[in-house]
Formats: C-alpha cells, structure tokens, sequence
C-alpha cells in the first residue's frame, strides 16, 4: 500500500518536473529563436560596414579636364588609366573590360569632388583610394568564393610544350605538399599560370598574363598558388581579375575603411555605391507627419474620451472603434490611403505627406489607449481639489490632469513611433516602393522608408545587396532600440504610484 | 501656397489672441464692474476664432481653385478677420468667454475622437466601392468559390479559395507554433520565474514582439527557408523554396510575444484563492495549473488566441518575403501557397489602373481580409466579456 502511494508521489512528481521543464524550454525555444535571428542578421551585416579602395596615383590629364568647368572632365577615364599603368597586362579589349571591371562605376566621382574643390589640382598627379567594384570587393573579403592562398615550397621548373600551346611545369614544386592541381593559379611577380592538367609530376599550364620568355623556374618562397572553392564559372570574378586584386593586394595598394558612404549615399543600382541616407531621410519626414497628426489628435481624443464624454450610444460608438481599428491589419490602411488619399484627394504618390498620413490613422489608436491608460492612472483627488477651489472641469483637466499624465502619454507615443517607424506593408500600397536615388527634401518629393529599402534591398539578387539589407536592418533595429530605451527611460524617470 | 496659408491663419490666430487679451485688460481697467472671464480667455476665443475661420475659409479656397493657388493664403487672412472681428465687437466686461471657449474646445475634441469613426467609415467605404465595382466584372459567386487564381493570366480567373487555403495553412502552422510556445511561455512566467527571472524574460518577449515583420521576413527568406528545404531534401522531401512551412514557422515566432503577455495578464488575474484552495486539496503546482489555473483563465486564452489568428491572417511582410506568389491549392506545408495579403500586395506594387478587374480584385481581397479580421476581434472581446470574472 505504501509502496503504491510512494510511486504514486514519485509519478507525480515527476509530472511536475517535466511541466515545469516545458515551460522554461519555451521560453529558452524564444530566446534561441531571437539570438539565431540577431545573429545571422549582425553576421550578414558586417561586411556592409567596411569598403575596399585601391590606392593610385592619378595624373589629372589637363586634355580631359578642364579649369574652366572642372565637373565635366573625363575622371573616370583618367582613374582607369592610373589602374593600366599598375597593372599594365590586359592584352585585348575584353581583358581591358575586365580590369575597368574592378573598379566602381563611381570611382571617378571622389577625384571629381576633389578637382570641383581645387581647379589647380589639374594637371599633377595625386595619390588617392580608389572605390572598388562590389564584386572585386567581396572577392577582397572572401565572401564570393574562399580563396586559399599558399606559398609555393618547392622549386619549379617552366618550359614551353612542345607544339607551342601553353607550359609544362615539373619539379618538385608540382607533387611535394601541397602540390599542384586543376584550376588552380601560380603566381610569381605578375606572372600568372592557370593549371590545367596534373599527370604523374607533371602539370601542364596555360598563361594568364602574358609571361616573360626568360622565365624557366619558380625558386621557392617566389611563387604562391590561388586555389578557389567554386570554379570560375561559378565567380562573378574571373581568375584574370583574381590575380590582379592579388596582385594589388601584393603591392599594398588595397585598402580597408569604415563605408561611411553607407550612411551619407542615395539608393543605387550599384552595391557599392548604395546608401541609406535617402531611406532614413525619408523615414524622419513621414515619421514627423505622423507624430505632428496623431498625437494631438490622440491626446485630444484620449482626453475627450476618458474626461469629458457622456455616456451614451455616440461614445460607445467611438470607442468600439478605437478597439477596431487597433486590430485592423496594416495593409487595410495601405489600401484606404490609395483609394482616399491618392486616388480621391489626388495627392503625389510616393511623397512622405501621404506615408504620414497613413501611418498617423496607423498608430492613432495605440497613442489613444495609450494616453487613456495614463489619464486614468492620475487619481480623481487631483481632479476634485482643482474643482473645489473653483476651476472649471477643462481648467482641472488642462491643468493639473493632463501635465501629470505626459510622461505617459509620451512613452505610448514614443513606442507608437517605433511602430510607425518599422512598418512597410502599408506604405507599399500607397507608391513609396519605387527606387529613389535622391535624397528627399520635402513632404511631396518622392520618397521610400528605411524598412521599405530592406524590402527593396532584400529582392536584389546581388550578394552584396544581401548584405546591405542586413546593415539597413541593423540600423533599422539600432534606431527601434533608441526609441523604446527613450520610452522605458520615461517610464521609469517620471512614472508616480499615487 | 497652402502652407503658407496656414502659416498665415496662425500668426492672425496669435494676433487675434493679443488683440483680445489687451481689449479684455482694457475693459477690466475701465470698467467699474469685474470681468466675468479672465483675459487670457478673451484672447484665446478670439484666437481660436481666427483660426478656425481662417482655416476654414483656406481649405475652401484650396478645394475650389487648387490647393496651389496664390489665393489661398489670403483667404486665409480674410477669414480669419471675418471671424474674429465680430466677436472683438461683442466683448465685454460680463462676455462670459470662458464658457465660450471651452465649448469650442469641447467640439474639437469630440472632433478629434471622430476621427476614429471617420477612418472606418473611410474603410469600408473605400474598400467596399471598389470591391462593388470589381463584382461589376466578375461575379460573386466565382470570386468566392472559384477553385483558380491567376488575376494576370489570359483569361484572367479570380477564384479566391486558393488563397483562403493558403492563409488558413500559413495561419495553421504558425498557431501551431505560437500556441504551445506562447502558452508554456505565458504559465512558466506567470507561476514559476521568480521576480528576477522575470525581470529578464519580459523584456526578451517585448523585444521579439517589438522587431519589425519586414526583418522577420528577411530572416525567414535568408535562414529559415533553406534550412527547411535543406534539411526536407536530406531527408528525401521535395521542398519549395518558399515553403508554407518557413513562412508559418518564423509567423508563429512573431505571434508568441502577443499569446504570452495576454495569456500571461490573465493567468496572474485569476485569484489567488483558488491555487490556494487546490493546494489545499494537496494538488501540485503542474496539477494545479492544469485543472484550475488554465480552465479559469480559459476563455481570456481563447480570446488571445483569437487575436493571434488575426494578426496572423492580416500579417503581410513575413509572407510576402517568405511564401509563394503562385495559388496552389494544396494542404502540403512544404509546398509553395500564397495568402490573401501577398496578393494584395503584390497587385498594388506598381502602377495600378482603376478600372482593370486586376487592381479592384485587390480591394475585394481587402474586404475580405478587413471582415474576417473585425469577426475575430468582436468574438475574442465577447468571449472576455460574456466569461470575465467568473470566479470573483
């Protein structure tokens, strides 16, 4: 009998053992989920945060530009000739295309600026870092393909093959560790050899650059090999271009800085080039449209509601709508700022006065629980002794009610922002999805949102842009963690227990 | 123009304010008798005059001749001095201009709570116009029953039972997902972390909850998605690349912060007398929840289950980033299904022509969308409200 009981006990015991363990294993499901996320995203982000120059003399050809009016010269011609003269190799046009390849689309536009700044900078030669293009960029970082750089130990020997097609390589160079194989690259210098065939010690090769007649042997500590994790159809770039970044990388001319340009940067159809200054702008504006219409609209509704209304049938009304609206999907609100405001009003698409708009009738809800929640929360005694000292129920309210209750009204405010801050679905709607280089300057110009640049951002099938939309992301979560750490800073600061 | 229209009604609005205030101080030096109002209030009814009428009359101006026109701002002017001067004429020493003024704040904020009203009379009204419009085209019957989706295909079908499906599959899993977790969460939170764990665990959930959906969708289009279908192929399942499944999951994960602080203010309202009263009873604490705590709590969880649903239905950047575009009909999880919001958003990105069945289809599934949300909402508040306090 007292064995059953006892393992009676033990069962239960053990069942609330096994509950309590699901339960925290929920919560630590949650936060594994949350770190995974913050993770992956931090992880993707990184890259977006620094740029890849190279370094070149640029001789400011006086034929090309010109004092007079010094912004329409040929910049970009004159860096891509200060590129030929370090590496002086490509042979015909499409090699030329190749090595043009590796720098920006807007590489000329730094030694513009600094030419508009300085007329008499034309005609010396200046020494500047030059924007690399996104794809030699994230070769630099390792990202397209990994690269395995390793220094050739042993000598090798270079002939000619017989019948004139490309090089036979022997030595011991070709099979002692690590050894030669397919695919890979030797380089000595700025020659470079593509393996093609290893067989028994033996490796055939076929030049890349062009290579010196006179060179018969690699002396070991000379020479290195390159070797790719993806083959070369598979790298957005070639192995000519690889040896010249190593090349480059080799003569120090490769440098690594903070990608300011990131923040100070339109959208652009170049990774390298793109920024999120137009996006973040264009949030700060519809934001403030936002904020300039719902909070006074809320607070004033708030006050109505909570202080002064009647009961009855026009109340109820009101407030069985406040409820509503809080749990009407975002998008609904994308679609009636496209059938009212644009397509009704006539006003401009894509402009942040119509975002604000929206997004106010958005949040406007939130902020007025929000304030209700804080105008209820100061006791009727402060009302009470307002009035028995002969204020009117407005003057109590206005007051002494409404000042006790700001820090609450704005802390619903401040996460009624984020909110506002972080929402996309609805602007989609309502045109603020196109791409917009310029920086906006006003409530009609054109504009997008920095949430909408991730959407943008995150559809691009370029590597690069994968990890621009985490670094917009980032800085879209930076910005959440300000406002929400402003709100509970409030709260805390200013919140009485009466 | 129309800025400075208002630019203008403002500084008339000020003036009007100055022009009161001194006019009342005047009176009240002159005149033998006490004001009835102070002379602040004098002023701020003249203001609020000015700058009603002036408003007022800019608007109709900007409505009538373009809200660009160089007259607005003088009709601006005008009415602001129409409005304001009359009353200046009227001012006394026994005006009573504080109860005058204060009805006029009084209608404001009444506006102001109208404005509620008047988002979901725009609602309904604008999705409903443009959905009537839409059955013009294509008749009720085949929107609501039809079995084939493909708004841009020739000739183009609106059969809207395939995206029912695929939202109700989306939806499903992430219940699924949010339900155990937010729940377990919820009770573990409520009845087992000290103060200090909670304390950390709070702000964990607040922060999940406070991440916007279109990171969520990133996260579940860049990790989630090929993890499910790498690990699917592994095992030998075929699995679309924006699975059903992926969506759902990374959907249930933003929906677990919205189950767990609702379920857990209403596990902490149920009194303390009946955990007691079952402790008593010799119950353990699992036991307790179970068969006391949950079931007192029970219609409050329907309810934030019901929110969840909701939320869930109406969510659209997790989909959009994550589901598919194409309308299958399927009840596969690793299959590809789109969902009432992905179509809506992607029929309206872009130019959108009005009078295409195309674009209006849109405003159908908004309406859809738009009722079936409101049906949740009015059931999970009639549930809290018909079952609460129950136990009090």
């Amino acid at each position: 009998m007292t064995e059953l009981r006892e393992s009676l006990i033990r069962k239960r015991y053990a069942a609330e053992r096994r509950f309590r363990i699901y339960g925290a294993s929920a919560l630590v499901l949650t936060a594994v989920f949350l770190a995974l996320l913050l993770a992956s995203i931090i992880s993707q982000a990184v890259p977006a945060f620094t740029e890849k120059t190279v370094v070149l003399d640029v001789m400011i050809d006086p034929a090309e530009a010109d004092p007079a009016n010094p912004a329409a010269g040929n910049y970009d011609g004159m860096v891509k000739a200060a590129l030929k003269q370090v590496l002086p190799d490509a042979r015909n046009r499409a090699e030329r295309k190749a090595l043009n390849g590796l720098l920006s689309s807007g590489a000329g536009d730094e030694l513009r600026r600094m030419v508009i700044a300085d007329p008499a900078l034309i005609g010396q030669t200046v020494t500047l870092p030059v924007l690399l293009s996104a794809d030699a960029t994230l070769y630099l970082k390792g990202l397209q393909a990994r690269v395995a750089v390793s220094a050739g130990a042993a000598p090798v020997a270079i002939a000619p093959a017989e019948g004139g097609e490309g090089l036979i390589l022997t030595g011991p160079g070709v099979s002692t560790e690590p050894g030669l194989s397919p695919g890979q690259i030797v380089m000595s210098g700025s020659a470079a050899l593509r393996i093609t065939a290893v067989e028994s010690g033996t490796a055939s090769a076929e030049a890349l650059t062009p290579i010196d007649a006179s060179l018969s042997a690699l002396t070991p500590g000379t020479w290195k090999t390159l070797s790719f994790s993806a083959p070369e159809a598979d790298r957005r770039t070639s192995d000519l271009q690889a040896t010249w970044l190593e090349q480059l990388k080799d003569a120090g001319r490769i440098e690594t800085g903070f990608a300011w340009r990131f923040f100070t940067a339109g959208d652009s159809r170049e990774p390298e080039l793109a920024g999120i200054r137009g996006a973040l702008v264009g949030s700060l504006l519809t934001v403030a449209v936002a904020l300039a219409l719902a909070l006074p609209l809320g607070v004033a509704a708030a006050i109505y509601l909570e202080q002064f209304a009647p009961k009855n049938r026009l109340t109820d009304l009101i407030e069985v709508n406040i409820n509503n609206l809080a749990a009407v999907p975002s998008i609904i609100f994308g679609l009636l700022g496209l059938a009212v405001f644009l397509n009704f009003f006539g006003m401009p698409r894509s402009a942040p006065v119509v975002g604000g708009l929206v997004l106010a009738l958005l949040v406007l809800p939130t902020i007025i629980i929000a304030s209700r929640a804080a105008l209820k929360a100061v006791p009727p005694s402060i009302t009470e002794a307002a009035l028995g000292v002969g204020a009117s129920h407005q003057q109590a309210v206005f007051h002494h009610v409404l000042p006790l209750a700001l820090p609450g009204i704005m802390t619903g405010t401040i996460l009624g922002l984020a909110r506002a801050f972080g929402e996309t679905a609805p602007l989609l709607m309502i045109g603020m999805v196109a791409f917009i280089a310029d920086v906006p300057h006003g409530f009609t110009d054109a504009a997008t949102v920095l949430p909408v640049q991730v959407f943008l951002w995150s559809d691009l099938p370029e590597l690069a842009f994968k990890n621009k939309t985490a670094a917009a992301i980032i800085v879209l979560l930076a910005v959440l963690f300000v406002l929400n750490a402003a709100a509970i800073y409030l709260r805390r600061r200013f919140e009485r227990r009466w | 123009m129309f800025l400075w229209a208002i630019v203008l009604a403002v500084l008339m609005a000020s003036g009007a304010f100055l022009a009161g205030r001194r006019h009342a101080l005047a009176l009240a030096v002159a005149g033998e008798a006490r004001l009835h109002s102070l002379p602040s209030y004098h002023g701020l009814l003249l203001g609020a005059a000015a700058l009603i009428g002036g408003l007022a009359l800019a608007i109709v101006a900007g409505l009538l001749l373009g809200p660009q026109s160089p007259l607005t701002p003088a009709a601006a002017v005008l009415g602001a001095v129409a409005a304001a001067i009359p009353l200046y004429r009227r001012s006394s020493v026994d005006f009573r201009a504080r109860n005058a003024f204060e009805r006029v704040v009084m209608l404001v904020l009444l506006a102001c709570s109208a404005v509620a009203v008047l988002t979901t009379i725009g609602i309904v009204f604008s999705v409903l116009f443009e959905t009537l419009v839409f059955f013009r085209s294509v008749s009720p019957i085949e929107f609501l029953f039809g079995l084939h989706w493909s708004p841009t295909g020739t000739p183009p079908s609106f059969g809207f039972v395939p995206l029912l499906a695929g939202t109700f599959l989306i939806t499903l899993i992430a219940i699924l997902v949010a339900g155990p977790l937010g729940l377990l969460s919820a009770i573990y939170m409520a009845e087992y972390a000290g103060s200090q764990l909670r304390g950390v665990l709070k702000p964990l959930l607040e922060i999940l909850a406070g991440i916007p959906t279109v990171v969520l969708g990133f996260f579940a289009a860049l990790l989630v998605a090929p993890l499910i279908r790498g690990t699917g192929e592994s095992m030998g399942l075929a699995v679309a690349s924006e699975s059903a499944l992926a969506a759902g999951l990374v959907m249930g994960m933003m929906i677990v912060p919205l189950i767990s602080s609702l379920s857990d203010d209403i596990i902490n309202a149920v009194p303390q007398s009946l955990r007691d009263g079952s402790y008593a009873l010799g119950a353990t604490k699992s036991e307790t929840i179970r068969r006391v705590v949950i079931p007192a709590a029970l219609p409050g969880i329907v309810s934030a289950f019901m929110l969840a649903i909701s939320r869930a239905v109406g969510e659209t950047m997790i989909v959009v980033m994550a589901a598919g575009l194409a309308a299958n009909l399927t009840a596969n999880p690793l299959a590809a299904v789109t969902t009432i919001t992905v179509q809506i958003a992607t029929l309206l990105v872009g130019d959108q022509e009005f009078d295409s069945p195309k674009t209006l289809s849109a405003f159908a599934l908004g309406f859809v969308l738009f009722f079936f949300t409101l049906i949740l909402n009015y059931i999970a508040l009639r549930i809290v409200q018909k079952y609460r306090e129950q136990y009090d």
